[in-house]
């Protein structure tokens, strides 16, 4: 009989029992988490995790696919194959001893459990800075990675690529996330009240401009990470953005890559 | 030439924003911003009123359009739409919005 190694990832509040037989997994994990490490006691959510050895099989260039059969989301990419049971609140997945598949098997879980919550996770640096966190959302190349580089000391990171939004009351609230962009940061794991989500645009000065609701949602729409192919789903992404951008106040911030630009965010 | 009759899908997610119909596409994830004409057409689509009903009463009638151009940009709108699935379109009208035509009047 096998013995398993636990861990438990605790990402925006939720912690994820992570079940695995191989004990260099599970420290793999630890060193990957380090900062998001709960107490295992209590886990809200559990995953299995099958380790396999590499084969073609695990290893092909196909895309992520999530889909709702019998009442389980089927996770599918390339590299993993995963099942989650939303009732029971929990899955397995089968991959290679790597850390980049359950990483992106945590994303979706949370993104379908957060939808269920009015939250999501965004394309987006977040900070917190004097107690109100700040999101900075936009494509690749739009300045997330450059704007947390130029955060002054005062400012926790949460994030420099994947924002994490929950509801919290009227409001909302960012938490830090160990998803990391190309400044290979992971966020502080604390949390804060949202106070202003920007649209990143590089520009010859530093200014924040006002954007429409109508917009706002078609902008946040176009940056949360979805990866269901799901009618339901798709409902409430769509009623959690029109609420967000009801609730949050939404701009565009045009800046020059220098720190003056935090001069704006306060 | 008869008439055509469009309803709303329930495939979709339609929400009021700053004065704005915003609608989306459950099924393939279209994002539409509807204008104020585009806007009292969509709430027209009952399923049942023929569309040059609709043309004339909640386009002709509350903006100055001129007929024909009225005609031709509602058909386009009615077209552009039913291509995601978000307008429904018969020759008949429509049991309900959700079950699509029913039998001809």
């Amino acid at each position: 009989m096998s013995s398993s190694h636990e861990i438990a990832v605790e990402i925006g509040g939720m912690p994820i029992l992570v079940r695995t037989a191989d004990p260099s997994f599970r420290e793999l994990l630890a060193s990957r988490y380090a900062g998001f490490i709960g107490a295992s006691a209590e886990p809200s959510f559990e995953l299995d995790v099958d380790l396999v050895p590499p084969s073609p099989e695990m290893a092909s260039d196909e895309d992520v696919r999530v889909e709702m059969q019998g009442g389980q989301w089927h996770l599918r990419r390339g590299d993993f194959r995963a099942q989650w049971d939303p009732r029971l609140r929990r899955g397995r997945v089968r991959q290679t001893a790597n850390p980049y598949s359950i990483d992106s098997v945590l994303r979706i879980v949370h993104t379908l459990v957060l939808a269920r919550e009015g939250g999501f996770l965004l394309h987006a640096a977040s900070a917190i800075r004097q107690g109100r966190a700040f999101l900075f959302s936009g494509v690749s190349g739009a300045g997330k990675t450059t704007i947390s580089r130029l955060a002054p000391p005062d400012a926790i990171l949460l994030s420099d690529e994947i924002s994490y939004v929950r509801r919290a009351g009227e409001g909302y609230s960012a938490c830090g996330t160990p998803f990391a962009g190309e400044l290979a940061r992971v966020g502080e794991n604390c949390s804060a009240p949202i106070g202003t989500l920007y649209f990143l645009a590089q520009g010859p000065e530093n200014r924040i401009e006002p954007v429409n609701p109508a917009e706002a949602a078609r902008c946040l729409l176009r940056n949360v990470l979805f990866f269901a192919e799901d009618a339901e789903l798709v409902k409430l992404i769509f009623r959690s953005a029109c609420e967000f951008v009801d609730r949050v106040p939404v701009q565009r911030l045009t800046f020059v890559p220098d720190q003056r630009v935090w001069d704006l965010i306060q | 030439m008869s008439d055509r009759y469009i309803a709303r899908s329930t495939e979709i997610a339609a929400r009021i924003l700053g004065g704005e119909m915003m609608i989306m596409s459950a099924v393939d994830s279209t994002f539409f911003t509807l204008n104020e004409v585009a806007t009292a057409v969509w709430q027209a689509a009952d399923g049942r009123t023929p569309l040059s009903e609709i043309v004339v009463r909640a386009v002709c009638d509350q903006f100055e359009v001129d007929p024909e151009v009225a005609r031709a940009d509602v058909d386009a709108f009615v077209d552009e739409l039913s291509r995601h699935g978000i307008l429904l379109v018969s020759d008949r009208p429509f049991d309900n919005a959700s079950s699509g035509p029913g039998e001809a009047a």
